[in-house]
């Protein structure tokens, strides 16, 4: 080869540093392809579930693509390859039930979702018939919620303060210690105990209260720990600078580390809020379930979401089935919108950066 | 109203481990005071017991005394927290309030101490930021959060905040390591312009910035590692930068040592 028919690319092989790449469409090629074959083996082999042809779509890319790009492009970039598409296919494998989980919920529940089942009781409702609603146990929900979130809340939030801010030696350790134990306890538990305490020792009858009582229990270690981390987070030059201004450590703390992480903790108190919203097992004990409207958490049996579903679901006939997967869309819509609203309290008090 | 500050035979400890040990000198009022000596020889932990913050990193704790006019800061039912309103401190780093505004930054101390009235807030924000040679490029976004501002802005900001409380005296911890020449040019004019009005004490790791603003300057050093820092002279600036009395000095000032 001559000087003048060099290319620059032959120049700079003299140097090793070309290596051949698989082109851009190459990743989609190979996905194409093992998704076809996995077709043709699952319709050969009789395979019935959809399920299962995704697996082995997923299995013929990652280890297709890997073999492929060993041979063309050699192992540091087969092996970046192999990283790449195992992040994909675990994407996938997480993303996949979400959204089906998400579609089946809305196409089966929005067949009855409409005003009426938003704002009536189950009252007299005969539920083998349709009809009927869904608004006790949504009260329920919220004013079992709320009782539970007011319980928690201040308790959580000034633990982690306790913890962070002033705990030190045995007794912070035991808090600690113990709010990890409160963290793995089973939520049916929560409800012996308050079932054992409060309705067998106490005397007092069901009530959504009984209930708040539970989920307070429940809520309380993850409102510590979320706290504890968004507090830890806040650099301790802020602390300094405001004691050097000569400003006492509790106001310290309630103006200056509190407003700096007010959105983390937002963020921390609503997702533990999401997740009491969810529970079953304690309500099912203290709550007991109502097919009627009892606007008064402290006394009477009340209903819930949850409790609800479950009720629906046990009945067993068509009717209830509609009954059951629209109220699950109104608790999944419940925990989006309190998700929702955190995010935009998070956004809205969090430390802002702009000139 | 600038006050001097008289130290004798102060240790200062991290839980068992001494920091500094023995130190006794004298802070002349209405001057710039500074302390050099090499990384980790005590300058920044003797400052920090000048307006007894040593005592809020865990286990320290202080012996000795510190009088300020006369009266010793550690003595008994001294408050830290009313300390800390008389000796006012600017820390290495930058470190503005994020969550308040370029206002409130600077009237952070007076609001949250409590007994200003709000129609006299606006007064003292423009002083201090003026103070601090700040207002013209502030003054038309006081409502703008404060970590806009550049590094060297923050800083002056943070001097803001801490003379917006009438302190009688200046720490300043190293207070332009993080900033550019032409913003520590700001600052030190700023130091030469308020020390008519308060005792400034600097930690500095630049000699040349010790013999450009101080009037007074203190040589630090350690005898070894895992030894405690002490005092090896103070005096003043052009006497310790033309003709120290030890040995050590010479060396560190002259780059032959540490």
């Amino acid at each position: 080869m001559t000087a003048t028919t060099m290319t620059p690319a032959d120049r700079a092989d003299h140097l090793g540093i070309h290596q051949p790449r698989l082109p851009k469409w190459g990743p989609a090629v190979i996905a194409a392809g093992s998704a076809a074959v996995a077709i043709a083996i699952g319709l050969v082999a009789g395979l019935q579930s959809k399920i299962q042809w995704g697996l082995i779509a997923a299995i013929l890319f990652v280890i297709g693509q890997y073999v492929i790009a060993s041979r063309v492009e050699g192992r540091r970039q087969a092996k970046d390859r192999l990283a790449t598409a195992l992040v994909w296919v675990a994407f996938l494998l997480a993303v996949v039930p979400l959204a089906s989980l998400i579609y089946e919920t809305i196409a089966r529940g929005i067949k009855v979702l409409n005003g009426y089942f938003l704002t009536h009781s189950m009252n007299g409702v005969v539920t083998i018939q349709p009809g009927g609603g869904v608004y006790h146990a949504l009260l329920g929900t919220i004013e079992q919620v709320a009782i539970a979130t007011l319980i928690a809340a201040p308790i959580g939030l000034l633990t982690a303060i306790y913890l962070v801010e002033y705990g030190k030696g045995k007794l912070a350790k035991a808090v600690t210690f113990f709010v990890d134990v409160m963290t793995g306890i089973p939520s049916i538990v929560a409800g012996l105990f308050i079932l054992s305490v409060w309705i067998m020792m106490l005397g007092f009858g069901y009530s959504g209260f009984a209930g708040s009582l539970a989920l307070a229990i429940l809520m309380m270690p993850t409102v510590v720990r979320s706290t504890e981390e968004m507090l830890k987070l806040v650099p301790n030059e802020l602390r300094e600078a405001s004691y050097a201004l000569g400003v006492p450590k509790w106001k310290t703390i309630l103006k200056v580390v509190l407003p700096t992480s007010i959105g983390g903790i937002t963020t921390g108190v609503m997702l533990s809020i999401a997740r009491i919203t969810g529970e079953t097992a304690p309500l099912l004990l203290l709550v007991f379930g109502n097919p009627m409207i009892n606007n008064n958490p402290f006394e009477g049996a009340q209903a819930s979401l949850p409790l609800y579903i479950y009720e629906q679901w046990a009945n067993g006939n068509e009717a209830s089935y509609d009954r059951a997967w629209a109220a699950a869309l109104v608790l999944i819509a419940f925990v989006m919108i309190l998700n929702l609203v955190a995010r935009g309290i998070a956004r809205w008090k969090s430390p802002k950066t702009g000139r | 109203m600038a006050k001097r500050i008289d130290i004798n035979g102060l240790n200062a400890y991290y839980g068992d481990f001494k920091a500094i040990e023995d130190i006794s000198m004298s802070v002349e009022p209405k001057s710039v005071t500074a302390f050099i000596g090499p990384s980790g020889c005590g300058k920044s932990t003797f400052l920090r017991t000048l307006n007894r913050m040593h005592e809020v990193a865990s286990g320290g704790r202080v012996e000795g005394e510190v009088l300020l006019d006369g009266e010793n800061l550690y003595g008994p039912g001294v408050d830290p927290v009313a300390v800390r309103r008389v000796v006012g401190m600017v820390f290495q780093r930058p470190n503005p309030f994020p969550t308040m505004s370029i206002y409130d930054n600077v009237a952070a101390g007076l609001k949250l101490n409590g007994g200003v009235k709000k129609s006299d807030l606006d007064g003292v924000v423009e002083e201090s930021l003026k103070g601090a040679n700040l207002w013209n490029e502030v003054k038309d976004r006081l409502n703008k959060p404060g970590s806009g501002l550049s590094g060297g802005q923050q800083q002056r900001l943070c001097i803001a905040r801490a003379i917006a409380v009438q302190p009688q005296v200046l720490l300043m911890d190293e207070p332009c390591s993080a900033l550019d020449p032409i913003s520590t040019l700001a600052i030190e004019d700023l130091m030469a312009k308020l020390k008519d009005q308060f005792t400034i004490v600097i930690v500095t790791h630049n000699m040349q910035q010790a013999a450009r603003v101080s009037d007074r300057t203190a040589f630090f050093n350690l005898a070894g590692v895992g030894q405690p820092g002490r005092l090896i002279e103070v005096d003043d600036t052009q006497k310790i930068f033309s003709n120290p009395a030890v040995q050590a000095t010479e060396d560190y000032i002259s780059g032959r040592f540490g």
